[in-house]
């Protein structure tokens, strides 16, 4: 253990803990210990850990406030179940199939990156975040009114109605505008989704400890010191930003295809923002936090159902209260008062 | 064809009232308050339960609303915003969201989700020019931002705390050394801002009647983009870009889609952005290294 550098250390105790969480719960299942709505919160536990890393990526790691990650969510899990539906009679194997829609998400949703980060990430700051709520938003808008049928002669497009889309009598309507998708078939297994969980930590704990890692954290810290360096910025930013998508569509897919149901209203601000708390609560830019927030935010909800209605309230006061925690002098050396290891750590990093 | 540009300037209008709240914010602490349009919605519930539950006449329902919702700009402010007045932006932001958050639940919990059906606050005849016939809310609405424009205009202009906004927009530590207090001033430019989002509440409502924990957010967001469409920072420009801004969504309601009307809105957001990034009337300012 004692060669490994630090940084390395750090990311294997994160898988460990994600492979011990995967066999606790195994375990439990199949010792039938679990509770249905507790085992029904397996897979989604794991889709919003992928959407809290992707999105601690964007803004922890490289520095930009994203409100719109739903948004990637959505075109992937609508584009992997279209994958998975118009594959189910070629493509037998479910697991197969899982792979293959998941890929579909996170390439779609990778373009959509792409195309939504050229013009956004030459803006800064507050305009940025505005920029991606409204690019969000669209494409929750442009999913409300699009159709996607599937016959014999393949795929069907149409923005007006589930009758224009000029199929054949046979074929079946996979998406129905503000309805979503109906009847999918259930193929998103646990053991999917933590592998899912383990191929995008590896990807961010790789990047993050990379030459191009260091670059977007440079960016990050100083734009103009980066680019005086001979950084390319946008090259970099756009690195950061289209792998998040591309792991937000995963997300998306393999959320997609737990339920036999899904809308394009589920993708909306308020996840984006939900999120969002994951990530700032978790601790910006820390990984292990990110992972340990989402799973436990999204259980608790389920444990303490009688006070439904006082959650996000609860959810809005913590998150005021940490940003204020954290960024105001005067109570960080209120805090710090009180234990004096964080003054420490607090000192050492400034 | 002049009906749908009339329906426009009416909603521009309302945009350009919560724009220009946005925008004063912006200039004076450098902030997006993403709880503005949160505000509204607050300012359009107070105004209902006055005319609902007590009866009041109408003037009286407004002046509350807008006095409820200059305290919780103020107390807003004072709470969560001026403990990170030195913080970064992304800080700042992610709180302002905490607050907009915070008065979404805080009015779901008291007025539950159901939709309210707000009453008609103005009940005066439609005027008819024509064969066009004008609604008086559309009326009342674009009085209304002519005469808070003008207010504002000779407020910022004139008067010795207008100075002291714009001073402080300038530069807050100068102003300070000139003896301006700069605390104070921000509050009053916090009050001045919820004070406009509540009328502009009561004149949204009075146009869209349902009421919800979720109405403000809509329009706060499309308000924003006006102000960001006509400049951030400018009060004019705020105007303007609400009022192109009601036009181009009445309009694209109209010719292209109805669904896809936010989407339209949006795009002229992101378009401006990367073609005049300062906005119609911003002006430039240069980063210093």
């Amino acid at each position: 253990m004692k060669k490994m550098s630090k940084s390395a250390r750090s990311s294997f105790i994160n898988y460990g803990i994600v492979i011990v969480f995967f066999v606790i719960f195994q375990v439990l299942s199949s010792a039938g210990k679990l509770s249905s709505s507790l085992s029904g919160q397996l897979i989604p536990i794991c889709t919003y850990v992928v959407m809290a890393l992707a999105l601690n990526l964007v803004v922890g790691i490289s520095g930009e406030l994203s409100l719109g990650h739903a948004g990637f969510m959505s075109v992937g899990a609508f584009s992997g179940v279209v994958a998975a539906v118009s594959l189910q009679n070629s493509v037998t194997a479910a697991p197969l199939r899982l792979m293959i829609a998941i890929i579909t998400g996170a390439l779609l949703a990778a373009v959509t990156g792409v195309i939504i980060g050229f013009p956004v990430l030459r803006l800064q700051g507050d305009y940025l975040a505005i920029v991606t709520l409204a690019f969000g938003e669209i494409i929750k808008n442009i999913l409300n009114c699009l159709y996607i049928g599937a016959d014999s002669n393949g795929l069907h497009f149409s923005m007006k109605d589930g009758n224009s889309l000029n199929m054949e009598p046979g074929g079946t309507v996979i998406i129905n505008g503000p309805m979503g998708a109906l009847g999918i078939q259930k193929i998103s297994t646990f053991l999917s989704a933590v592998i899912l969980v383990l191929i995008v930590l590896f990807i961010i704990q790789n990047l993050v400890n990379s030459r191009a890692g260091r670059a977007i954290k440079a960016i990050r810290d100083n734009r103009i010191a980066a680019e005086s360096c001979g950084l390319n910025i946008m090259k970099y930013k756009m690195m950061a930003f289209v792998v998040s998508a591309a792991m937000a569509g995963a997300a998306g897919a393999l959320y997609a295809l737990n339920y036999s149901t899904v809308v394009p209203k589920k993708f909306d601000f308020n996840t984006s923002i939900l999120i969002l708390v994951f990530v700032v609560l978790g601790g910006i830019g820390n990984l292990r936090g990110s992972i340990i927030a989402a799973a436990i935010l999204t259980v608790l909800p389920e444990l303490l159902r009688q006070f439904q209605d006082y959650r996000m309230l609860v959810y809005a006061i913590v998150l005021i209260l940490v940003m204020i925690i954290t960024n105001n002098s005067k109570a960080k050396a209120f805090i710090g008062s009180i234990t004096g290891r964080f003054t420490k750590k607090a000192a050492v990093k400034e | 064809m002049l009906n749908y540009l009339i329906n426009g300037i009416s909603l521009g209008s309302v945009y350009a009232i919560i724009a220009l709240g946005y925008t004063m914010v912006y200039g004076i602490a450098k902030m997006l308050n993403f709880a503005h349009g949160d505000v509204i919605m607050i300012g359009g519930y107070v105004a209902y339960c006055a005319t609902s539950y007590l009866g009041w006449p109408v003037l009286f329902c407004v002046l509350a609303s807008v006095v409820v919702c200059i305290v919780l700009g103020i107390v807003i402010e004072r709470l969560a915003y001026k403990p990170l007045r030195n913080a970064s932006s992304l800080a700042v932001l992610i709180t302002a969201i905490g607050v907009s958050y915070f008065l979404q639940n805080i009015a779901l919990i008291i007025w539950t989700s159901n939709p309210k059906s707000f009453p008609n606050m103005v009940t005066l005849p439609p005027l008819v020019i024509g064969g066009l016939q004008i609604s008086s809310v559309a009326l009342v609405t674009i009085a209304a931002c002519i005469v808070i424009m003008i207010a504002l205009t000779l407020f910022t202009g004139k008067t010795k705390m207008g100075k002291a906004m714009r001073a402080v927009s300038e530069d807050k530590d100068a102003a300070r050394l000139m003896g301006i207090n700069v605390d104070a001033t921000i509050s009053l430019t916090f009050a001045i801002g919820s004070g406009l989002a509540a009328i502009a509440g009561v004149l949204l409502c009075s146009a869209y009647p349902t009421l919800m924990p979720t109405t403000g957010a809509m329009p706060g967001i499309k308000a924003f983009t006006a102000a960001v469409f006509g400049g951030i920072g400018s009060i004019p420009g705020a105007m303007l870009g609400g009022i192109l801004l009601g036009i181009i969504e009445i309009f694209g309601k109209a010719y292209i889609s109805t669904q896809l009307s936010d989407a339209i809105v949006f795009s002229v957001l992101i378009l401006i952005l990367l073609v005049k990034p300062t906005g119609l009337m911003g002006k430039k300012v240069n980063e210093k290294v």
